[in-house]
């Protein structure tokens, strides 16, 4: 494709001007070629779904009478829908506590590793991130058993003492139990961000500390903590969007709690169930944007208010 | 030149992407996807979806004896897992398989989407004499046949025979015996007499049917109008009666078919267990009736509300259906009518309890009628219980919201368990709940 321009000797300028034109083009098209795969793949699999998803949420499909164009009456619907609401309420007051609870265990553990450099240290990172890599599914199957009233550790344990053991899969116990698998799944995750972050923090800055008289509590809440805002504030958008979403835990222990979780504990449990067990694809799809509404609104809300606190710290 | 190369890069890029798509385009009509393996290649092939444990016997069976057809099968889940798959598939137009194994009480769920063909047409008078007269009805709307019955799910009460002469019990008749029994077993400090499940709500339905209540009245002349009857006394009393069972303490509130469960019947953590005659399998394949609880199981007939007027009830029981996705309808309706048909399958299925036939040959079988059943220590079961069970079955009108409406009970099943309603206002509410449904989804409810 080269060939025909570069043969030619003698160029008028038009000609030139024309030639570099071509080769202008030629950068384009390979700047798109590289980004190519990854347009493709999102449009097709991110932006392409969502304006269908949008779209069908538009419009109402009923076993008698077919489907018909609704505008909003899906998201109406869905606001004053008391199982949407139930959902929205419970992962909302599921963040508030579970995302401060992961978040300080996480910066304490990363702070005691940052400080300790022995072998037993890098043993715990690893120990500490290991619930992370196992899958979610896997985790939550997992934490069903252990909390099993029939063969889990637990009854054995309380029995020791005479007592009988906390039923975390009953109705009363449910957010605790699903508090400690959803901690226990990512704490570690997050305390390999933080723990990363203080690892790029010059470390001069701690002899200067010292030096200043610093203790190593005030060198953690002073320097260190303040340093990593970023990475804190990362996991916590990070953590309040999944926490949100909150879907694989609660629906493997769906077939073990009885009927402490229904089909409508969090909206996103409650989307697919409309989508995928009640064929109303229309509603499902209203809750799942609703949803995102909600995650953005908190994730926006949340952002704007830790800016502010930024220039504090 | 050089915009088809890019052209064809991009052309690549697109391909490349679209394969995730192409893999699963054919989904249940691919033939590479069997589970089984077809051996008269030669031959148009049927795909079908069904989860009964002895499936690949009968479909092996099915394609031994055929020269016309051969049947691809593959087991995309259990229960609910196969219907959201089967949902899906109506709703996208295209991916469900030729046949499919449904249970009666989701036939006129799928039926009212046109999801099933009236296969009435295609053979139905050369086996109408194999199935009795309730059998066909559960699997029909109006005039209109969506299915060959395969199994039926006559109930019995399932109950430890070590525990009941422990105690010195016998079977309870009705069900304030059964209450009574159960407090004595309690306060003698024995173990939970039964189980109150919220996510059975299908046995739930069964009992109110039992105390006389009729869920749904529907007439397919009139396929805009539904009668929706869920709070009646018949309704209340029986929410009421477990509810008030699980309160006192006398029976447990764990979910059925979990590992918990299954476990709890091993260690004979349950005196009872109210179940369909399908039950003896499926406890078996998870492990109960083996070791330590060899031999200790028996059954007795259903307790009753009035002993002078028994009604039988059933739970589960499943058809084989022709779907309207199927591009071979005559081909596949013979598939439906004679999977699970032949003799040999047949008997595999009643000799292990796999399911409970309603095939006529197997029903009058002499065999089937004596059979020792070995899980209950040689008890004849079927004699004693379950096909008396069967011949009084009466049939039941569904809902064409089937899943919805045991959604909608299994969360008040749920609010009574926790205590938070009682079994009365509980039915208040999954009237209004599914009243509620039934309208929004354009129906006249009476």
């Amino acid at each position: 494709m080269t060939s025909l321009t570069e043969k030619r000797a003698a160029r008028t300028q038009p000609e030139t001007r024309k030639i570099r034109g071509k080769v202008h083009l030629r950068e384009h098209l390979m700047g798109w070629l590289f980004v190519g795969p990854f347009g493709v793949v999102f449009l097709a699999f991110l932006i392409a779904p969502l304006l269908y998803a949008l779209y069908l949420s538009l419009f109402q499909k009923k076993l008698i009478g077919g489907t018909s164009f609704v505008l909003f009456d899906n998201y109406v619907k869905a606001f004053t829908d008391p199982s949407f609401l139930s959902g929205a309420w419970f992962v909302i007051r599921f963040s508030l506590v579970s995302i401060p609870v992961q978040i300080i265990i996480a910066l304490a553990m990363a702070l005691i590793l940052d400080s300790v450099t022995t072998l037993f240290a890098r043993f715990s990172r690893l120990m500490i991130f290991l619930p992370y890599a196992i899958p979610t599914v896997i985790g939550a199957v997992m934490w069903g058993f252990l909390y099993s009233k029939g063969f889990g550790p637990l009854t054995d344990i309380f029995g020791l003492f005479g007592a009988t053991a906390p039923d975390f899969l009953s109705s009363d116990l449910i957010f605790y139990g699903l508090l400690n698998v959803v901690t226990w799944q990512w704490a570690g995750y997050y305390m390999i961000i933080l723990y990363a972050a203080l690892q790029g923090v010059d470390p001069t800055l701690y002899e200067a500390a010292r030096m200043d008289g610093a203790g190593r509590w005030q060198i953690a809440t002073r320097i260190k903590i303040p340093l990593i805002a970023p990475a804190l504030i990362l996991i916590l958008v990070f953590s309040l969007i999944g926490t949100l979403q909150f879907f694989n835990e609660p629906q493997i222990l769906r077939y073990l709690a009885a009927g402490a979780i229904g089909s409508d504990f969090t909206p996103n449990m409650y989307a697919y169930q409309q989508a995928f067990s009640l064929a109303n694809f229309n509603y499902g799809s209203a809750i799942s944007f609703a949803l995102g509404g909600i995650v953005f609104i908190c994730v926006y809300a949340f952002l704007f208010f830790t800016r502010k606190r930024r220039s504090f710290l | 030149m050089k915009r088809r190369r890019i052209l064809a890069t991009v052309a690549m890029l697109v391909a490349g992407s679209g394969l995730v798509a192409c893999s699963s385009d054919e989904g249940g009509s691919d033939a590479s996807n069997c589970t089984n393996t077809i051996t008269k290649k030669d031959l148009p092939v049927v795909t079908m979806w069904g989860w009964y444990p002895n499936t690949q016997l009968v479909v092996d069976n099915f394609n031994k004896q055929n020269n016309e057809v051969q049947v691809c099968w593959t087991n995309v889940g259990q229960g609910g897992d196969e219907y959201d798959k089967f949902q899906t598939a109506i709703s996208a137009g295209t991916g469900a398989p030729d046949v499919i194994m449904v249970e009666a009480d989701r036939i006129p769920t799928f039926q009212i989407q046109g999801a099933l063909v009236d296969i009435k047409q295609y053979g139905y008078d050369a086996v109408k004499a194999n199935y009795s007269e309730g059998a066909w009805k559960d699997v029909s709307v109006g005039d209109a046949v969506y299915g060959v019955p395969v199994d039926g799910g006559p109930m019995g009460m399932i109950y430890r025979k070590d525990i009941f002469d422990k105690y010195k019990i016998t079977p309870p008749k009705t069900w304030a015996e059964y209450e009574q029994a159960a407090q004595k077993v309690k306060d003698a400090g024995g173990p939970l007499f039964g189980d109150f499940g919220a996510n059975v709500p299908a046995v739930l339905m069964a009992l109110q049917i039992q105390k006389g209540a009729t869920p749904f009245s529907f007439d397919p002349a009139q396929p805009t109008s539904i009668g929706v009857k869920l709070n009646d006394q018949a309704s209340k009393d029986v929410l009421d009666y477990w509810g008030g069972l699980a309160r006192k303490g006398l029976v447990g509130t764990e979910n059925q078919f979990t590992p918990e469960y299954i476990s709890g019947v091993i260690n004979g953590n349950y005196a009872t267990y109210i179940s369909a005659a399908w039950a003896p399998g499926y406890l078996t394949g998870a492990g109960v009736g083996k070791g330590q609880d060899t031999g200790k199981f028996a059954v007795a007939p259903l307790p009753q509300w009035d002993p002078a007027n028994p009604v039988q009830v059933n739970w589960g029981g499943s058809a084989f259906s022709v779907t309207k996705q199927s591009k071979k309808p005559e081909l596949a309706a013979k598939v439906a009518y004679g999977l699970y048909a032949d003799k040999e399958s047949l008997t595999d299925g009643w000799t292990n309890q796999v399911i409970f036939p309603l095939n006529l040959t197997a029903l009058k079988d002499p065999a089937f009628i004596d059979l020792k059943v070995a899980f209950f220590d040689g008890q004849q079961a079927n004699k004693e219980v379950y096909v008396p069970a069967a011949d009084a079955y009466k049939g039941v009108q569904y809902a064409p919201f089937g899943q919805y409406y045991l959604d909608a009970m299994e969360k008040q099943v749920s609010e009574v368990i926790k205590g938070s309603v009682t079994g009365a206002q509980a039915a208040d509410r999954l009237q209004e709940d599914v009243a509620k449904y039934a309208k929004e989804q354009g129906f006249t409810v009476q």
